[in-house]
């Protein structure tokens, strides 16, 4: 067993983990925090995708001890106050307001990819949108939604204009 | 009590930003692999590497001796716990053959993924580890992958204790066929494969049971479509008594059909929890999944359409070999008879013969998929109609003009037997062909086979239909099921005016929450918000049918809209009461009920509901309570309709082929709120066109499957699918009250076809006529080459 020691979505913790343990696993099942999913075992979905150091990761694919001295961030730190929806992350709001979810599975960790592409791309075109998110696999959507989504996003971090039609 | 007004209402039609999302958004979800229970047991499952063997040994003591492990099974340990094996609900013949499937295999595994031990740890880990140490000795057999081969004379067994490897065969023959064909200036006949296919949802599945504390029941939740189905079945498999169990459905991530069954690991949970008075948990991984998780379509389908000299059809013969892999799950040989009402499709004929073989093989079970049989159906007969257009020399839209159903001939009586309700195969057609400027692409696909150009443009048509809305009763008891098609809905009006609406149905997805609220709201004439929708779970929904077959809506939601009128009638006796009038002079609009002539005299639902609560005061031949039920039987299937376009660029270098325009064109009647319906048909395509271009589930000869993980089997991503340009024309349903149709599968069903008729018209002068599914860089490679050898003109 090795003692970590993790800050995830702003709380300090530390747990003696096995070297094994995925730090998905730290997450929902030392943790409680069962917010962020896992859709596989080969890292292609990126249901289980989370930010380690501001840059988003599949937490599949790594370990808890990699994670020691690190801050993650998740699903579930990303909004303000997640019970009002006016203190949601903008993306959260578009997600909802440009149904880019159905059955909600994905959403956490395309949600944190997109936060990440956002970072670096803060206005990207549909074709960019597509590609920065093809480790995040959706069966619900088809992704149109989740194109506009970003893009609406997008507009509402640049400080454009938003015009919601729904 | 002051009556103020409700204000006017109007949230059938128009979008409502979905109630599921708050949790779904910020990860305040309640996953069953979420699910926590003090003192849960994990379950691993040992699962045979082997397409089929005798199992000579299985012996799990060196399991038992692994850190965590509480407990270890074999199938021979577990043999005496069932009361019967897993349920098949559907007999589609007297002497269909099903063998007996046992939730782990005791004697004989028949597909790589049959269990044959369960291990039992305090940690998921723990588990893991000990299936290592379960020694199991495995005697190979020859396994049946083929299913043309499996019915040859002399083909080793899938299942050695049965006679063939036939499970059934089903025919229907509606009209005079031989006539038909006989009289033909015309015929084209054709085979069309449709490959296997793996559902995956994003969830993959999971079970966790706990055992009776403060009631006397077994609580057991499912990453499941059909939590009332799954109570029911299970109570009759592992011998506990149905009102001992409690099933619960909490979020539920996606299932398209791969959660809509009874599951050996849903069993095991259920028999392991009794047996060791713990709470067990098992999910499975995607890899597992791949193997353990019903897979979809696998048919061989041969068809011969015959043609007057006027182009008109006179017949179709459909015979279908379908894959029902190692066993049959809940509704497995159901899903390809369901292509018996399908395969006609939208086209006027004077006979159709279906004939379907079930076939065993040493493969996963095949069960619905998306679409169920639907999808297999339309497919085959729109590649049909393009390849008889090329055949006949005239243009594939001509062809299908000539001899669909015209609007004004419904309601139409199909050569299946069936009744379309109602339909306008015109209207939807010139709305996609605008929206895609055909006639302008059809110039541009003429202006780059004149220049030769490497990258050729191929125009692809479907016209669909689809029968949805599963469904009348007594149609699914003409045709074997083992249950109804009803839905149940009941509608609670609280004390202080506000709603909750219990729904049969089982949302995964699909924002059931939300457009039931729509429907409520309206019908109650209360603010959307007022309204709460309870589901998924048999002690609070006591009665369902569940969710899938594009149902939830045509039934569920129909259901809803009875329940509410029957609120109102009974809230329309205590106004009149109250209001001192004669029921019959009381007016009700916008949840406001008044007098006729008196319009001072007036009371609101949410005033009479609490008034009834009070029953200080209520008419003395009623119960003090507007609280109702109801049960609806559909009369008729929904028949959503549409023309979708594709429009494909295929590199003839490599094979590669992109989606340069898709115009999706539905028909689902009236609409409750058209941003989920959008989203429903956008989900539907991108599963449609996953078949068609990336997705293929494949065995080798020796039955393993070589797709067994997202690494081999490819899910499409936002990369690989192109924007939708959707569109939609209203024509009523006339077999509910809604004027409502399925929504759930009509893009998956529509698009199949699409696309490879794009990519068939683009390769078309090269001599190509047919492409195997998926259309990959390499099968469509192939496909130019073999036209090549074959003399075509590449």
């Amino acid at each position: 067993m090795t003692r970590v020691q993790i800050t995830v979505d702003g709380e300090q913790t530390e747990q003696e983990v096995e070297a094994r343990l995925l730090l998905v696993h730290y997450l929902r099942d030392v943790l409680g925090k069962t917010g962020t999913n896992v859709g596989c075992d080969t890292s292609n979905c990126g249901a289980c995708t989370v930010h380690l150091d501001g840059r988003s990761v599949k937490s599949c694919t790594v370990l808890a001890v990699q994670a020691d001295g690190s801050e993650v961030a998740t699903v579930e730190g990303l909004a303000e106050r997640p019970d009002d929806e006016s203190g949601w992350h903008p993306l959260q709001k578009a997600f909802h307001t440009e149904h880019g979810l159905q059955c909600g599975y994905c959403t956490p960790g395309m949600i944190m990819a997109a936060a990440d592409l956002l970072s670096e791309n803060p206005d990207p075109d549909e074709h960019e949108v597509r590609h920065g998110l093809e480790g995040n696999l959706c069966r619900c959507t088809g992704y149109v939604n989740i194109v506009k989504a970003v893009q609406t996003a997008a507009a509402e971090m640049r400080g454009d204009k938003v015009e919601v039609d729904a | 009590m002051t009556a103020l007004d409700n204000p006017p209402t109007k949230n059938v039609g128009v979008t409502r930003l979905r109630k599921e999302d708050a949790h779904l958004v910020t990860g305040r979800t309640n996953y069953t692999d979420s699910i926590q229970v003090t003192g849960l047991l994990h379950l691993a499952f040992v699962r045979s590497p082997m397409a089929h063997a005798k199992v000579a040994r299985v012996d799990v003591s060196a399991a038992l001796e692994q850190p965590g492990v509480v407990a270890a099974f074999t199938g021979a340990d577990l043999a005496d716990n069932w009361a019967a094996g897993l349920p098949c609900a559907w007999p589609v013949t007297e002497d269909m053959a099903s063998p007996t499937h046992l939730p782990i295999a005791t004697d004989e595994v028949r597909y790589v993924g049959d269990a044959v031990a369960v291990v039992v740890a305090r940690t998921k880990y723990q588990a893991a580890d000990a299936i290592e140490f379960v020694e199991v000795d495995y005697e190979p057999l020859p396994a049946v992958v083929d299913m043309e081969a499996a019915l040859a004379e002399g083909s080793p067994l899938a299942d050695t204790t049965s006679a063939s490897n036939k499970s059934f065969t089903w025919q229907k023959i509606d009209g005079e066929i031989d006539d038909a064909f006989a009289g033909a200036a015309h015929v084209t006949t054709r085979r069309f494969l449709q490959q296997r296919l793996i559902p995956t949802a994003i969830e993959p599945r999971s079970v966790v049971c706990a055992p009776p504390r403060e009631h006397n029941e077994y609580t057991l939740w499912s990453a499941t479509q059909v939590p009332h189905i799954l109570r029911l079945m299970l109570a009759l498999t592992c011998g506990v008594p149905e009102h001992e169990l409690r099933v619960i459905a909490p979020d539920v991530g996606g299932g398209f059909g791969s959660k809509l069954n009874v599951y050996a690991e849903e069993a095991v949970a259920l028999v392991l929890a009794r047996k060791l008075g713990k709470p067990v948990k098992w999910t499975e991984t995607r890899s597992e999944g791949n193997q353990a998780t019903i897979h979809g379509r696998d048919q061989i389908q041969d068809l011969s359409i015959a043609f007057n000299e006027d182009h008109t059809i006179r017949g179709l013969k459909v015979e279908l070999h379908a894959d029902m892999g190692a066993y049959l799950q809940l509704v497995t040989p159901g899903v390809p008879i369901l292509g018996a009402f399908m395969f006609n499709a939208i086209y006027k004929m004077d006979a159709l013969s279906f004939t379907c073989h079930g076939v065993f093989t040493n493969k996963t079970p095949t069960d619905a998929y998306r679409g169920a049989g639907r999808p297999e159906a339309t497919y085959a007969i729109e590649r049909l109609m393009d390849e008889a257009a090329h055949e006949l020399g005239v243009e594939p839209f001509e062809l299908r003009e000539k001899n669909w159903i015209k609007h004004e001939e419904f309601p139409y009586m199909t050569i299946a037997g069936i009744e379309y309700d109602s339909g306008n195969y015109e209207a939807a057609t010139a709305k996609a062909k605008e929206l895609f400027d055909y006639d302008g692409l059809r110039a541009e696909q003429q202006r780059r086979r004149d220049a030769g150009d490497s990258v050729q443009l191929g125009l692809g048509i479907s016209t669909f239909t689809e029968m949805c809305g599963l469904a009348p009763s007594r149609v699914l008891g003409s045709l074997s099921y083992g249950a109804g098609g009803w839905e149940h809905a009941s509608v609670r009006m609280l004390p202080s005016g506000k709603v909750e609406v219990v729904t049969g149905t089982s949302p995964h997805g699909q924002g059931h929450v939300t457009s039931w609220s729509q429907i409520a709201a309206d019908a109650l004439g209360v603010a959307y918000e007022d309204v709460e929708v309870r589901h998924g779970d048999t002690s609070v929904a006591h009665k369902g049918m569940d969710t899938y077959g594009s149902r939830s809506l045509v039934v569920g939601g129909y259901a809803v809209q009875v329940a509410c009128d029957k609120v109102i009638a009974k809230a329309r006796k205590v106004a009149a009461h109250l209001l001192e009038a004669s029921e019959d002079d009381i007016e009700f609009d916008s949840g406001t009920f008044s007098v006729k002539g008196s319009p001072d005299a007036r009371t609101t639902i949410q005033d009479i509901s609490l008034a009834v609560f009070a029953a200080h005061d209520y008419p003395e031949d009623m119960e003090p309570s507007l609280d109702s039920d109801a049960t609806v039987d559909p009369e008729n299937f929904s028949y959503p309709h549409g023309t979708h376009l594709c429009a494909v660029e295929v590199d003839t270098e490599t094979g590669h082929v992109e989606i340069l325009r898709y115009v999706a064109v539905d028909d689902i009647g009236k609409v409750i709120n058209p941003q989920i319906v959008e989203g429903q048909v956008h989900g539907g395509l991108a599963q449609g066109i996953a078949q068609a271009l990336y997705e293929e589930a494949i065995y080798d000869e020796d039955g393993q499957l070589k797709t067994g993980s997202l690494l081999d089997y490819y899910v499409p991503g936002a990369p690989d699918l192109p924007h939708f340009i959707t569109d939609r024309t209203e024509t009523p349903a006339t077999s509910n009250p809604l004027g409502v149709k399925g929504v759930g599968e009509a893009g998956t069903i529509a698009s199949t076809p699409a696309v490879i008729n794009a990519v068939v018209d683009a390769l078309r002068p090269m001599g190509v006529n047919d492409i195997r599914m998926p259309a990959s860089p390499q099968n469509v490679w192939n496909a130019m080459q073999a036209a090549k050898a074959n003399g075509g003109d590449a």
